[in-house]
């Protein structure tokens, strides 16, 4: 008689508590940024190549015998400038030799180009790092959800990676006397 | 006797007249919920049949299918924002973007983002900054800029001087308007440290066909003439878990925005373990927009 309502409290206490937590928690896992662990590979668009330049293997073949030699390029690929530290890199530091369509660490482990951000890692840990956190650079998505993430090449040219100056838009229009009701 | 009175007033209302027009009038106010009230005040199911007239309303106005959403704040959000000032490059991009989401009035021109220009040499000096700079390309040598909207204070001056409580802090953290409670007499602007609230001086301009007409009701719905409007984090995309305009529009990538009690999120990220700064940090507004240098 008098363990009916202590075990109707307990039900009933057990409930609202498992109510009140379920709809008083935020949905963590949904709205947690699918944060990167250590190592793990990132979600990003292809990345940004030239049009006709990839794959790379398509004229450096077996034909081609890769020429080690560090030189000024004069038959092809003229067109690229090389600002990035060109006193100490140049074209093989990054670019693999035996096999074109990818890149390589300093370690000499190949890295496909949709991974070059572990390539830019090695040097700019510091923005590697900013950027896995989603505060260097730009992303799209959603805040609380699925976010996409740039590699450092769609905004940064890596062979010449420093911002070029943009066109600003109009500037406002200034407040005038004369029509100040038109404008504010 | 009774005679007297009739000729002495054009029109002589009886007592039985005068009692059953007042009786009408009283259930006519009580039938519809008790006259006007503030938007925040409104119970939900009025609000939504409200909202159900204005998108019908704007619908026809502009030609095309308009929404306005009533999405409340969600539990555990608190919204702010970040702003790299080693980034920004002064481009605008922001504040064009923001017009358009936002349904700005483009004649007269209203821009809810200033971009201010400043001098390396001073630093953060309101009285030497320009927003009007004019150049073939930024950055210019020798400056910086520092981007401002509303920065969404916790301690907002703006809502404590309206005089009829149209403007209040949402409870994640949007600092809003009701415009249609707004009587427009610019106290708020006057009380802004920032200069974020701007005046609706005409009906907006805006083309038909530039119409975002993705709304929510205290956000980006067409403003009236004479009330105060200003950045609500585009509150139409981030309650639904999109990043505000301006975030997507900065090609630098020096605008974040986040959950600030989410510790996961990139705004607590910067706040941890960058520089950051606030703007006019002695008034003791304590703005949810904060300024960090990346670098």
């Amino acid at each position: 008689m008098r363990r009916v309502p202590f075990v109707l409290v307990f039900i009933a206490g057990a409930l609202a508590s498992g109510y009140g937590a379920a709809g008083v928690r935020p949905p963590q896992e949904e709205r947690r940024p699918a944060q990167a662990a250590p190592g793990a590979r990132i979600q990003v668009p292809p990345p940004p190549f030239s049009d006709g330049i990839f794959p790379c293997s398509e004229c450096h073949n077996k034909d081609m015998p890769p020429n080690r030699t560090r030189r000024e390029l004069t038959d092809m690929h003229v067109d690229i400038v090389l600002k990035h530290d060109e006193t100490h890199r140049w074209c093989l530091d990054c670019h693999d030799a035996d096999n074109r369509d990818q890149l390589h660490l300093a370690s000499g482990e190949g890295v496909p180009f949709s991974e070059s951000y572990r390539l830019c890692g090695q040097c700019h840990g510091e923005k590697y790092r900013d950027w896995r956190a989603g505060v260097h650079g730009r992303r799209v998505g959603q805040w609380n959800g699925q976010k996409e993430y740039l590699l450092c090449a769609h905004c940064h040219n890596p062979h010449e990676p420093r911002f070029r100056a943009l066109e600003p838009k109009p500037a406002p229009r200034r407040p005038s006397r004369s029509t100040g009701v038109r404008s504010h | 006797m009774g005679d007297t009175m009739s000729s002495d007033t054009p029109h002589p209302v009886t007592r039985r007249q005068f009692a059953s027009c007042t009786a009408a009038a009283a259930a006519g106010f009580l039938l519809t919920a008790c006259g006007p009230r503030r938007l925040r005040e409104v119970p939900k199911a009025r609000l939504r049949s409200m909202l159900d007239d204005l998108e019908r309303e704007y619908s026809k106005t502009y030609g095309k299918a308009v929404t306005v959403s009533d999405t409340p704040a969600a539990d555990g959000v608190v919204f702010a924002y970040a702003l790299d000032i080693s980034r920004c490059i002064g481009c605008r991009r922001c504040v064009y973007a923001c017009v358009d989401e936002n349904n700005q009035s483009r004649d007269p021109q209203v821009h809810w983002i200033r971009v201010l220009s400043m001098d390396k040499e001073r630093g953060i000096d309101f009285a030497h900054a320009d927003a009007y700079y004019d150049a073939k390309e930024v950055p210019q040598d020798g400056h910086f800029y520092v981007p401002v909207a509303c920065q969404q204070c916790r301690n907002p001056p703006c809502t404590k001087v309206c005089p009829v409580g149209a403007t209040w802090a949402e409870k994640d953290g949007i600092v809003v308007i009701d415009y249609d409670w707004c009587i427009g007499c610019r106290c708020c602007m006057a009380a802004c440290p920032y200069g974020a609230r701007h005046f609706n001086w005409s009906d907006a301009g805006i083309p038909n066909e530039q119409v975002n007409p993705a709304m929510h009701y205290l956000g980006n719905r067409p403003r009236p003439r004479g009330v105060v409007e200003k950045c609500t984090f585009c509150i139409q995309r981030v309650r639904k878990g999109r990043y505000p305009a301006c975030v997507e529009a900065c090609p630098v990538g020096a605008r974040k925005f986040g959950n600030l009690l989410d510790p996961e999120s990139e705004i607590r990220y910067i706040i941890e373990h960058k520089r950051v700064l606030v703007l006019k940090e002695e008034l003791n507004t304590m703005p949810k927009f904060f300024y960090f240098y990346g670098t």
